[in-house]
């Protein structure tokens, strides 16, 4: 009985595991098709294809096949980039034979993809925006959270419950209104408006208050009676005593940066300042009916932030976890 | 600590300071501000008083909006919590692979809206979509899924008479449907970690008295997990409300402007025609305020209620 319950439970897990990854792998699998693999659609997931050709004297001619009429076929003769240079041609059905092409893995669908529109100059930008942030974060959030946990001065509650409050806000709420600001600003249309609006984030300040709240008070004494300064004791005693945070609030702040996407679609404009989620949209609107070469640009665009998962996992998944649960 | 008044506090606190004041609190006072005005980017604004809110009140699309987002609450989050939970409670039963699975779930979360809605817009592909290949094996005919506009309850239950009906009881848009689906499918990992977390909190002595008691698994499930793991649920239930309030990303990538005839559309993403396309910055404003209002009002239900859900 217990065997049989915990067999249909690893049952059910696993189907549920793979509703959570056949998307993926079917993306995977269509960026590898030829596209008119994918349009016939003869195959889910291992790219295999199926072709006519006509024997035309001897030289084998890739074809497309209209109809069978009778003793002759009519077909479409294409060249070596599968265009049609000839239309309606009847030949007799005997020179048609069909060939079954072996998977192919199209690899050249990532470069194409890479090439059609500047993927390389996203990535930069997406790079440059989130290690620019994320330094950012860093600095601010260190400070701040340094003078929140460790220091008493006159208005305290007071920052503390603006910046709490300010978190509650969700971003779209505010969304025109920063782009009013920002075209004041004259910042539409350059890293400044990408970057400087995310210098801080009020929920790393939170994290590492309540760390550095919990670090033993001996240790500050000592280092007072030492002659350490306030500055000091940040950098030497908290700072090294705060590892796991730091690393947990980076990991954090880069998937952040490197998937938003609503704020850099509205505050830029010119195509060389896109980062990669937002030129991702673009090809998805111009390349459309590609889908192949959509589905390799999407696989590249989230292959980073899967390694980093893929390394990181236990600390994403628990500090995930904890994000979710009261102190 | 001394308690006498330095300045050095505040100059450790100035950086994130000035960040949080110029980019979140200014710009929240500023579109309280804008929503009193007929702002267009070009040129200067024009002072209109209420007009925004009272254009509102009578704009149809913008209801239209506020209802698709509602049904997207309304079914999302039920089955994000139930379907979330069922995961949980099994993943918690198991003692292998346990980390493998949870790698697996996880991996929707952590991967980018773009990518991931570029994806299943292809799988609802009327043609050459995943769903309707799956659909076809079990026997149903293909759906058109993001092209659809009829409610989903009309469609499943053709037979029964829902086309007499009024448009409401119709539902979601098959469109929206579609949408629905993504989106827990999307947010699901996330909170099987979290209910996993909670389930890893409740102490074994329950079950072991309930055992002795000769409770079965079913009774246990209902008079002790599910009590116990109630602030859990809240929490899923509140944070999954108001990010679900916010989605935009899916409607502006599956879908062609919200439509099939606007059942797509919702809040979020009609801030954005309004004030993007439309290039009406007051209008985009006044709505933002509204759900601005909606949010603060859950955020407010959720500290008052909070304190009685607690164990």
């Amino acid at each position: 009985m217990d065997k049989l319950r915990s067999i249909i439970t690893y049952l059910i897990l696993i189907l549920f595991g793979l509703t959570m990854v056949v998307p993926f792998l079917w993306m995977i699998s269509t960026s590898l098709m030829t596209q008119s693999e994918f349009n016939k659609q003869e195959t889910l997931f291992i790219p295999k294809e199926e072709y006519h050709v006509w024997d035309n004297k001897g030289v084998e001619e890739r074809i497309l096949l209209v109809m069978e009429k009778g003793e002759n076929s009519v077909i479409h003769v294409l060249d070596e980039d599968l265009l049609i240079i000839d239309e309606y041609k009847e030949v007799p059905s005997s020179q048609v034979s069909t060939v079954r092409k072996k998977p192919s893995f199209q690899i050249s669908n990532y470069v194409k993809a890479f090439k059609k529109v500047p993927f390389g100059l996203y990535f930069y930008n997406t790079i440059y925006v989130s290690i620019a942030s994320l330094i950012g974060v860093l600095f601010t959030s260190l400070l701040s959270a340094y003078a929140f946990a460790r220091m008493e001065f006159k208005g305290r509650d007071f920052f503390f419950y603006l910046f709490l409050s300010m978190m509650m806000v969700p971003q779209p709420i505010y969304m025109i209104s920063s782009y009013v600001l920002l075209d004041k600003l004259n910042w539409l249309d350059t890293y400044n408006a990408l970057i400087i609006p995310w210098l801080a984030n009020i929920f790393t300040i939170f994290l590492f208050r309540q760390h550095f709240k919990g670090l033993p008070k001996e240790l500050f004494d000592a280092a007072s009676i030492d002659g350490c300064s306030t500055f000091g004791m940040l950098w030497r005693i908290v700072v090294p005593l705060s590892k796991p945070v730091i690393a947990t609030a980076s990991i954090f702040s880069l998937i952040t940066s490197w998937n938003s996407f609503m704020w850099p679609l509205v505050m830029i404009n010119r195509p060389e300042l896109r980062v990669l989620q937002v030129g991702l949209s673009y090809f998805n609107q111009e390349a459309s009916t590609q889908t192949t070469l959509l589905m390799a640009a999407s696989t590249f665009s989230i292959i980073p932030i899967l390694i980093l998962f893929f390394f990181a996992q236990k600390q994403i998944i628990a500090s995930y976890s904890r994000s979710g649960m009261k102190d | 600590m001394k308690t006498k008044w330095k300045i050095s506090p505040y100059l450790y606190l100035l950086p994130a300071l000035i960040i949080v004041v110029a980019f979140r609190l200014i710009p929240i006072v500023m579109s309280f501000i804008l929503s009193f005005y007929d702002w267009s980017l070009q040129g200067t604004g024009q002072f209109i008083g209420l007009a925004n809110y009272a254009k509102m009140m009578k704009d149809p699309v913008f209801w239209q909006s506020m209802g698709n987002t509602f049904w997207l609450v309304i079914i999302l989050v039920p089955a994000t919590i139930v379907l979330s939970l069922f995961f949980a409670v099994m993943l918690n039963k198991i003692k292998y692979f346990k980390g493998l699975f949870r790698i697996i779930y996880f991996m929707p979360f952590v991967t980018s809206l773009v990518a991931v809605s570029i994806v299943w817009k292809l799988i609802f592909n009327e043609q050459t979509g995943l769903m309707n290949t799956f659909l076809g094996y079990v026997g149903i005919s293909p759906q058109a899924w993001l092209s659809e506009s009829r409610g989903i309850f009309l469609l499943m239950f053709e037979n029964f008479g829902f086309d007499k009906l009024p448009q409401f009881f119709h539902g979601p848009s098959q469109a929206l449907f579609a949408i629905i689906i993504m989106t827990v499918w999307k947010g699901l990992g996330y909170n099987t970690i979290i209910y996993l977390a909670g389930l890893q909190n409740i102490s074994k002595v329950y079950y072991e008295a309930a055992e002795i008691d000769g409770a079965g698994k079913t009774r246990q499930f209902w008079n002790i997990t599910v009590p116990l793991i109630s602030p859990t649920t809240f929490y899923v239930l509140v944070m999954t409300t108001i990010t679900t309030f916010q989605t935009f990303s899916q409607i502006y990538l599956m879908t062609d402007k919200g439509g099939p005839l606007n059942t797509t559309k919702l809040i979020v993403y009609y801030i954005y025609e309004r004030g993007f396309d439309l290039l009406e910055m007051g209008y985009a404003s006044a709505v933002s305020l509204a759900l601005f209002v909606l949010v603060l009002g859950l955020t407010i239900f959720q500290r008052r209620i909070e304190k009685h859900v607690n164990y």
